[in-house]
């Protein structure tokens, strides 16, 4: 597994991404392509899951869109993924949360884990 | 043409030049030595050369083998294969590396598949099976139907496909590109999926 590893080291190189995991509300920068355009576009929701390990690791962010809900799933190490921003930290209790899929309103809400800095 | 023997080490991805993600599978090929050279106008009757790709012990080595790799001032090795119609003359103890290839070829790699078992129509030759679980079939419905006709040929026909052992078969994978080369490892990184499991030996051709 060592090539392989070394393959993904040597060949891939992604944007550095900050740390987040499921639970927390990021913003995607991601960039497309149309013919010879190019524009950034934004997907902002919460991250259900963080799937993979190494370069082919993947994350899935989910928003509701006009009442729909939509889920993409980006690979970390793509060319494509401009930036991501954590907007707020999670505090849930699983890895995967894939239930928000099945709860709306008040019961999809994540509460938000308080940082305390102390000196 | 130039060949390589190599070792299926594993599967992942890369990006291509416009972003896209590319599944590939990275091969460890060579250094292989040339054991022997056949000619046509020698014993055996044809052009070819034989390479030898992977150190094994001398303990694991009987002493007729260990003879023909002393010809070649070479270790013992695990792989031995032919190759017909080396483009570039080569003499016994040469070592050919990953370097007879360059980012962009398209190679050809034969290897032995997965083993299978013993697998029915549906998977084996991708029959569609009855199609239906309702109209009286309650327990047929990956099977082959009618193997022949009652009044001709009042027999199966010869070549009937049938379950059976599935895989294993020796498969060439034509027209594959090669993504990267890494000299200092002997690593290929080639694109898409080539026949057998991981650690098992496959031919390269280019």
């Amino acid at each position: 597994m060592d090539a392989v590893k070394y393959v993904q080291d040597t060949f891939v190189k992604g944007t550095e991404l900050p740390q987040f995991k499921a639970g927390d509300t990021v913003s995607v920068d991601y960039k497309i392509v149309e013919g010879n355009k190019e524009r950034i576009q934004t997907f902002q929701g919460v991250v259900l899951q963080r799937k993979g390990s190494g370069s082919t690791a993947t994350f899935t962010v989910r928003k509701i869109s006009n009442g729909v809900g939509v889920e993409r799933i980006f690979p970390i190490s793509s060319p494509f993924v401009v930036s991501v921003e954590v907007l707020k930290t999670g505090k849930v209790r699983r890895a995967r949360l894939f239930y928000l899929r099945n709860v709306s309103g008040k019961a999809a809400r994540i509460k938000e884990k308080m940082m305390v800095t102390t000196e | 043409m130039s060949g390589l023997i190599g070792k299926k080490i594993g599967m992942t991805s890369i990006y291509g030049d416009n972003g896209k993600m590319i599944a590939c599978t990275v091969v460890e090929a060579g250094p292989c030595v040339v054991t022997q050279v056949k000619t046509k106008d020698g014993k055996a009757g044809y052009d070819a050369i034989q390479l030898a790709f992977d150190d094994k012990k001398e303990k694991h080595t009987i002493k007729s083998e260990k003879g023909h790799f002393d010809k070649a001032k070479t270790a013992p090795k695990r792989k031995l294969a032919e190759f017909k119609n080396f483009a570039n003359e080569k003499s016994i103890g040469d070592v050919i590396t990953v370097t007879e290839f360059e980012e962009g070829d398209f190679i050809d790699v034969i290897g032995t598949s997965k083993g299978k078992g013993f697998q029915g129509v549906v998977k084996r030759h991708g029959f569609a099976g009855v199609g239906g679980q309702t109209h009286g079939q309650h327990n047929r419905q990956r099977h082959p139907g009618s193997l022949g006709a009652s009044s001709w040929p009042s027999r199966v026909m010869k070549g009937m496909r049938m379950a059976g052992r599935m895989g294993g078969d020796t498969v060439k994978a034509i027209n594959l590109k090669v993504l990267k080369i890494v000299p200092e490892q002997n690593l290929l990184v080639i694109s898409g999926n080539i026949p057998g499991h991981k650690g098992s030996y496959v031919l390269i051709e280019k």
